[in-house]
């Protein structure tokens, strides 16, 4: 395998672990403040109609991205406003999020099927992408390096800031934040708020970076991975990179050793098959050795907040 | 023609049952004809789905008003193709078309439960009293767009995108490559499977996979665009549109199509249920009936590859040319069919293997 082989198998794999990541970090922030949002998947269809719509229309894929943020987000203050404000359960009204996002991409998506656009390139000149290790570095949509940027941020202000701390206060014991006087309600609506707004962005990734079309569930269940990451991570962002971009490497490798027609693929195609699953079972068992992934989850995770309990 | 996603065919259901109450002894008269399609895609997919629908609409076009159509979208090929089915057949359909592989258990289960309801099942190989299939002879088809691509690749590396390992896909895997070293012996061609029909990012990272590590030609037998638009993306000599023409998503890249046209099937077995001479049999029509009709050529193409093509084509339709003629030997080296023979269709149906040069 070449050096340039193994160049174009990073750069597939990174683009693949972008919309997952991006989503993965929303849900991570919506969990951290104990609410479980399972409309992740439909949410990123709506993020990634709408993106494709705008950007059809406009030209412009920033227009694009930023209307795919906020279409998400609006979807996402229909949830919150159901399990937040109404105490509605959040499993099931998450799911009706997702059948929802489905269903209303498909219809406001009909009309923009057989229309391609343009790919959201890298934006440096070209001459900074003429040679592969060049194009490591500056080969990517701007999207990738948001998306790592945002683990850099996500983590900073879970951990580091005030802010992140009222929130975390939230998520592990409702009832005393609500007695010290945050807004517990407030707190988790913004929560909300981001992870739609980052689920749109990931479901923008899809006819950005990915395959510039628009077709009926085109995220084709990676908000579902989002979900399980999020877990499988034991809700810390650095662990989530490193958890989507194994699962980009096992999907991409799977793909680069079929392709190579048996050049590369000295062990037979059944193995790649299996690879992603193999690899899950590894992680777990790897975190479940860990002591510390049992009492990872936020302590009110799921649980609507009722103050006059 | 209504239509719906399978969670609105309940409501619609619902809606149906009230329906003839209103109509009455009107309705009695000539109620149209009610037609189902279960589909495994969204109508937009740009693809399969995409030529069923406008199967369907060729239908209600040749028939108007004597028959009443419900295509459904996006059913999933496990235990929710029966309810669906189930559900088209409670409401009073009289033909239920299943247009992919995975509903053949579900149509063999449900049938017999409905003796009354024509049940057709696309490019199945289960048969009852009342249950028929229907196939289009695609792989004529990949011969033609096969012998383009030996002759237009440099790198005689061709990427071949599957969805499944089924034996419609692997007939086409094989007649594609049987075509394509007819012209250019050299041709080696890496197969990659996604166990899927309908993931678009995964198509086009299939593509990019196969792209960096040498082919120049991508052919699919995936139900979208998405290859192809990667093909366009990074310049090379190009790809097949696969069951519409899909020159618009890649104008340079897309070499010609395979056009699935179901419209004469249909209309030909409504015909048949209307005058009550439906049997459930095979149907297996090719490019010489027209339902399966190769795309325009791309103008970069040059002449002398475009008649080799059109010869090809002539040849499956008068009969001169058999896609898998002998000697053809597998990929493990051992003869498959001995010089001079052909294969039979039985014999197609139970393909499940690749010819040389196809590495998979």
């Amino acid at each position: 395998m070449s050096a340039d082989i193994l160049i174009a198998i990073v750069i597939t794999l990174i683009g693949a672990s972008t919309p997952i990541l991006l989503a993965a970090l929303g849900e991570l922030v919506v969990e951290k403040s104990g609410v479980l949002n399972l409309g992740v998947e439909g949410m990123m269809l709506i993020g990634a109609v709408t993106a494709f719509a705008i950007t059809y229309n406009t030209g412009n894929p920033w227009l694009g991205i930023f209307c795919a943020a906020l279409a998400s987000t609006a979807a996402s203050m229909l949830f919150a406003f159901l399990t937040l404000s109404l105490s509605a359960n959040q499993v099931a009204t998450g799911l009706a999020l997702t059948i929802f996002g489905t269903g209303f991409s498909s219809l406001f998506g009909q009309a923009y099927t057989g229309r391609p656009i343009e790919i959201f390139r890298s934006v440096f000149p070209p001459e900074l992408v003429s040679h592969p290790l060049l194009r490591l570095v500056f080969g990517h949509s701007p999207l990738v390096y948001f998306s790592l940027f945002m683990v850099f941020a996500v983590w900073w202000f879970l951990r580091r800031s005030r802010a992140g701390l009222i929130l975390r206060a939230v998520g592990e014991n409702d009832l005393s934040a609500h007695s010290i006087g945050y807004s517990v309600i407030g707190v988790r609506y913004a929560a909300v708020a981001f992870g739609g707004a980052m689920a749109g962005i990931a479901g923008s990734c899809f006819p950005l970076l990915l395959t510039p079309q628009w077709a009926e569930r085109l995220t084709a269940g990676r908000g579902w991975i989002a979900l399980a990451l999020v877990v499988f991570a034991a809700w810390r962002p650095f662990r989530l990179l490193a958890g989507a971009y194994l699962f980009g490497l096992v999907m991409t490798l799977e793909l680069y050793a079929k392709a190579s027609g048996g050049a590369a693929a000295i062990l037979p195609s059944e193995f790649w098959a299996a690879l992603p699953y193999l690899a899950t079972i590894l992680v777990l068992v790897l975190i479940s050795l860990r002591r510390s992934g049992y009492s990872a989850a936020p302590a009110c995770l799921g649980k609507p907040f009722l103050p006059t309990n | 023609m209504t239509n719906i996603t399978r969670r609105a065919s309940l409501a619609i259901g619902a809606a149906m049952l009230a329906l003839p109450m209103l109509g009455g002894a009107a309705l009695a008269q000539d109620e149209p004809l009610k037609v189902g399609f279960v589909n495994v895609g969204p109508k937009d997919d740009n693809g399969w789905t995409y030529g069923h629908w406008v199967g369907a609409e060729a239908l209600k076009e040749h028939f108007g008003d004597q028959v009443e159509i419900t295509f459904v979208e996006s059913v999933a090929e496990g235990p929710d193709a029966e309810r669906v089915l189930r559900e088209l057949a409670q409401q009073g359909h009289d033909v239920i078309f299943a247009t992919s592989f995975g509903f053949g258990d579900y149509v063999i289960k449900v049938a017999p439960e409905f003796p009354d309801v024509v049940f057709e099942h696309a490019t199945g190989y289960q048969r009852a009293e009342n249950v028929g299939t229907y196939n289009a002879r695609f792989h004529e088809g990949r011969a033609v767009m096969g012998t383009l691509a030996g002759h237009l690749t440099e790198t005689n590396t061709i990427g071949y995108i599957g969805s499944f390992p089924i034996p419609e896909v692997v007939m086409g895997i094989n007649a594609f490559t049987l075509a394509a070293q007819e012209v250019n012996p050299e041709v080696k061609v890496n197969v990659v499977w996604l166990s899927s029909w309908h993931d678009p990012a995964k198509e086009a990272d299939a593509a990019r996979a196969l792209i960096d590590q040498g082919a120049d030609i991508i052919a699919q037998h995936t139900d979208g665009p998405a290859a192809l638009q990667v093909a366009e993306e990074r310049g090379i000599v190009g790809g097949f549109g696969q069951g519409a023409d899909m020159s618009a998503f890649a104008p340079n890249a897309h070499l010609s199509a395979i056009i699935d046209i179901w419209g004469p099937h249909y209309i030909s077995v409504i015909e048949d249920v209307m005058a009550g001479t439906w049997e459930a049999d095979d149907e297996w029509p090719g490019i010489a009936d027209g339902a399966v009709v190769i795309g325009d050529y791309n103008e970069k193409i040059p002449e002398d590859v475009v008649a080799d093509a059109e010869r090809v084509k002539q040849g499956i339709v008068d009969g001169t040319i058999h896609p898998f003629t002998g000697p053809i030997v597998d990929n493990t080296g051992t003869e498959r069919v001995p010089e001079g023979e052909t294969i039979d269709d039985a014999g197609l149906w139970a393909m499940d293997w690749y010819v040389q040069g196809v590495q998979g």
